[in-house]
């Protein structure tokens, strides 16, 4: 235990160095971007006299470093500051959008994962046959379609067509299960085209190297059926591998789903991301830019701790 | 030029007083609105119903300050949450509002009566007060406000009475009824400064605001129009994808939408529950040359340019026959102001390669900027590249994104493409984009006739002789000034058939930013 808790500290560190770094190179790469957000705020009508006026309100005649610096000294308080497009406190922003972004990433995850794993599963028991291409193909193609394609293709059919489900996803406020339904259905089912294919893939690739070591062999020489090697020698000592993969994915649900929120008019989290570069609201961005990096750093620490417990090897180094 | 207009001459023609002359609206008091659309339907107007309208845009710029809507999706808001001392009608002409009366001896001291009993959304009283607060946080910078410029004409606005203001302007402007309808004039409560919520006189009041996400408003029964507004309650958000929102419309989620692009025109109209309105406008997207860099200053390559816009080429192939030819002078054709004696330039590739061997330019390359940013600026650009190129000049279509296109390049370059949205009067869009020493003169054009017969049109109280001078600024933009306009854009709207009460008001879409007010829902 001692050494996944040493090992967990260690990482944090890290993790803090890495973050540290990550706001520099976001905040250098924004500064670097032509205009500032009293110039895009005023768009046609940025007349010197006003843009002058606006920067001296929000502060942006302070020189960046310091600038900067508040921005961080404030993050770490506890207050990353106010939005330069409206003026709300960033912590408000965040607390209405986080939620609705995790609630579909999970709603995500909670259709995708099975599905990954069991076709991952089924196609590494019976590699090479006729259902394992059939499903290699099947998760090669649902990850080379773009996204807006089958969210447009869904919402022509599905909302437009048969009127089943919404087209949009609107704010409910005590939604019955019909109407998550509704309004989720798309939205998850787009997303798992992208993440299901590579959460497969990975699982078969996992399980298929373990078959192919000598204690796979000599079970199977022993007489032991394929779904029991498969599922209780292979996939215990694959864990490491399939939970990494599964920390990528869920890592995209929540800061790669600009196309799907767009398209659905979901109010997540990566749309005020992009919102704010296009104003070129930096408080926003910064904070946006760390939860999605902290979230990434989180997931793979997850992954590596779940790793090292499901390998006594491990465990003991 | 055939009469040229003096700016001294005593305001008595037509056997008009001054003071009527100035009045801001010919029926002070009437609420005549309602009367446009009582011709056009069967049965009245219901109450009740809930509808979600999406317009092109939102996002964390969102706003519920009047004083710095930006967008579209931002003036609608306002015009649901806020009343204005004026109103706009279809030909943009100002109604009463919360004034009653706007009335002025010389165009520079304008006394505003108010309607009495009107109330905020949280029940406090219309004052004076509010009004003053309201008109004087747009002159100060600090307020961010959109329309600082055009509000440092106001020198100074005081209470006179229990419902009584006087405004006073640095200079006579006789449109300063008609500007006072513009979303950003719209009423705040007095010592309103955070918006975190917004308390107004408008037809809705707010319930929940979440900037990028959406605004929530239900009825106002105390509006200070008896009856109206007539839906219980209004969902507004912004989808900026437009296939999203025609599809999204059609599958019942909305029953409004605007920005709909030419090409889903047909769909919508095949569908069984939905149709279109379009309303031709003032929107113009235009081919700005830049007096101050080499070439775009010769007037030779000015003028080529001009004759190498294929106007009905863009007319029908960019903008498939939704738009109004355009003739290089930028008051559209519904203005009441329109100078309809200016012969139509016609696409003329003999006569441009003439003038551009004339100006020396036969083998010159030049760069020429286009953008999403600008409405279908890159299509236009194509086909201006085509006629050039007909013509023997070598362009460039230089496609940039649109992030940050407004504050890097627009004006820029010796030749980008501007995008001009409907003006509610012809002087504030003389004013900000062709007047010499305006920031936002987009081609850097200077003509100093023009520029006086601005100030004079400002100030001149016959009607005919202020139409004769716009007339004249029309022809002399036309001739010589650094700016091509193909096409004057039609919005095009859509929504569900069972709304009703739909006109348009051309100073944008969604009935001029103002359906809220306005439309019922038929069972």
């Amino acid at each position: 235990m001692q050494v996944i808790l040493r090992l967990i500290l260690k990482r944090l560190a890290a993790a803090a160095l890495t973050l540290l770094l990550v706001s520099v190179i976001v905040f250098t790469i924004t500064s670097l971007l032509p205009g500032d957000a009293a110039q895009t705020a005023l768009g046609q009508n940025a007349t010197p006299a006003a843009v002058a006026a606006l920067r001296l309100k929000l502060g942006l005649d302070e020189p960046a470093i310091l600038r900067y610096l508040h921005w961080l000294s404030g993050l770490l308080s506890g207050h990353p500051g106010y939005s330069y497009s409206d003026g709300l406190p960033v912590s408000a922003l965040i607390a209405k959008r986080l939620p609705e972004s995790l609630l579909l990433a999970a709603a995500t995850a909670v259709v995708s994962v099975p599905i990954a794993l069991t076709f991952g599963i089924l196609a590494a028991m019976y590699r090479g046959s006729m259902l394992d291409r059939t499903l290699s193909t099947t998760a090669l193609a649902m990850v080379a379609v773009p996204e807006f394609l089958v969210a447009t293709v869904g919402v022509l059919i599905f909302a437009v067509k048969l009127r089943w489900v919404s087209a949009l996803t609107f704010e409910l406020d005590h939604p019955s299960l019909r109407e998550f339904l509704r309004g989720y259905t798309l939205p998850v089912l787009s997303l798992c085209f992208a993440v299901v294919a590579q959460m497969a893939r990975m699982t078969r690739a996992a399980i298929v190297d373990q078959l192919r070591q000598p204690y796979a062999e000599m079970a199977a020489l022993k007489g032991v059926s394929t779904s029991r090697i498969v599922l209780t020698h292979a996939l215990p000592n694959a864990v490491g591998p399939i939970v990494n993969a599964i920390a990528l994915s869920l890592s995209f649900l929540l800061g790669g789903t600009i196309i799907v929120e767009t398209i659905f008019d979901y109010p997540g989290i990566a749309r005020l991301m992009v919102d704010a570069v296009s104003y070129r609201d930096m408080p926003v961005l910064q904070t946006c830019a760390m939860i999605f990096s902290a979230a990434y750093l989180g997931l793979v620490l997850i992954a590596d701790v779940c790793a090292i417990l499901s390998n006594p090897k491990l465990r003991r180094q | 030029m055939n009469h040229s207009p003096t700016t001294k001459a005593p305001a008595q023609d037509a056997g008009l007083s001054r003071r009527q002359v100035l009045r801001g609206f010919a029926a002070a008091g009437a609420l005549a609105a309602t009367s446009q659309f009582s011709v056009a339907r069967a049965e009245g107007p219901r109450v009740g119903g809930r509808i979600r309208v999406a317009s092109v845009l939102s996002s964390i710029a969102d706003t519920l300050d009047p004083a710095r809507g930006a967008l579209s999706t931002d003036y609608t808001r306002h015009y649901m949450i806020y009343s204005g001392l004026t109103q706009f009608d279809s030909r943009l002409e100002a109604k009463p509002g919360l004034a009653t009366s706007i009335e002025s001896d010389d165009a520079t001291l304008w006394t505003v009566k108010l309607r009495a009993g009107v109330e905020f959304h949280d029940g406090k009283p219309l004052t004076p007060a509010d009004v003053v607060y309201s008109l004087l946080r747009l002159k100060d910078p600090a307020t961010g406000s959109q329309v600082l410029a055009i509000a440092s004409q106001i020198a100074d606005v005081r209470a006179t009475g229990p419902l009584e203001v006087q405004i006073r302007l640095s200079a006579p402007n006789v449109d300063l009824p008609v500007i006072l309808a513009d979303s950003h004039f719209l009423i705040v409560q007095y010592g309103a400064a955070d918006f975190r919520t917004a308390i107004g006189t408008g037809p809705y009041s707010c319930v929940d605001f979440n900037p990028g996400v959406r605004t929530l408003a239900r009825r106002n029964p105390n509006y200070w129009k008896p009856g109206k507004p007539y839906l219980e309650q209004i969902e507004l958000v912004g989808i900026s994808d437009e296939s999203s929102r025609v599809n999204a419309m059609l599958a019942g989620d909305l029953q409004l939408i605007n920005g709909v692009n030419p090409r889903s025109v047909q769909r919508i109209r095949s569908s069984s529950g939905y149709t279109v309105h379009e309303t031709p406008s003032g929107l113009y997207t235009d081919l700005v040359m830049r007096q101050d860099s080499r070439p775009t200053n010769d007037p030779d390559f000015v003028l080529a340019m001009k004759y190498l816009l294929n106007r009905d080429e863009i007319l029908q192939a960019v903008f498939l026959g939704h738009a109004v030819l355009a003739n290089d002078q930028p008051v559209p054709p519904s203005s009441r102001y329109y100078c309809p004696d200016i012969p139509q330039r016609q696409y003329d590739p003999d006569k441009g390669r003439f003038l551009l061997r004339k100006a020396g330019l036969g083998q010159t390359h030049l760069a020429m900027y286009a953008s999403p940013a600008a409405e279908r600026s890159v299509d236009i650009a194509t086909l201006v590249q085509e006629s050039a190129t007909s013509a023997g000049l070598a362009l460039q279509v230089n496609r940039v994104p649109a992030d940050g296109y407004w504050s890097n390049c627009w004006m820029k370059h010796p030749l980008t493409f501007g995008n001009i949205n409907p003006r509610p009067t012809v002087d504030m869009l003389f004013s900000t984009f062709f007047q010499s020493d305006s920031p936002l003169n987009e081609s850097g054009w200077r003509d100093a006739r023009f520029d006086a017969l601005l100030l004079s049109a400002r100030s001149e109280r016959n009607e005919s002789r202020r139409k004769q001078m716009y007339w004249d600024m029309q022809k002399r933009v036309h001739e010589s000034c650094g700016v091509g306009i193909p096409a004057f854009i039609n919005l095009i709207d859509a929504c569900d058939r069972r709304l009703k009460g739909y006109f348009p008001i051309p100073i944008g879409g969604l009935m001029g930013y103002n359906f809220a007010e306005h439309v019922w829902l038929d069972d």
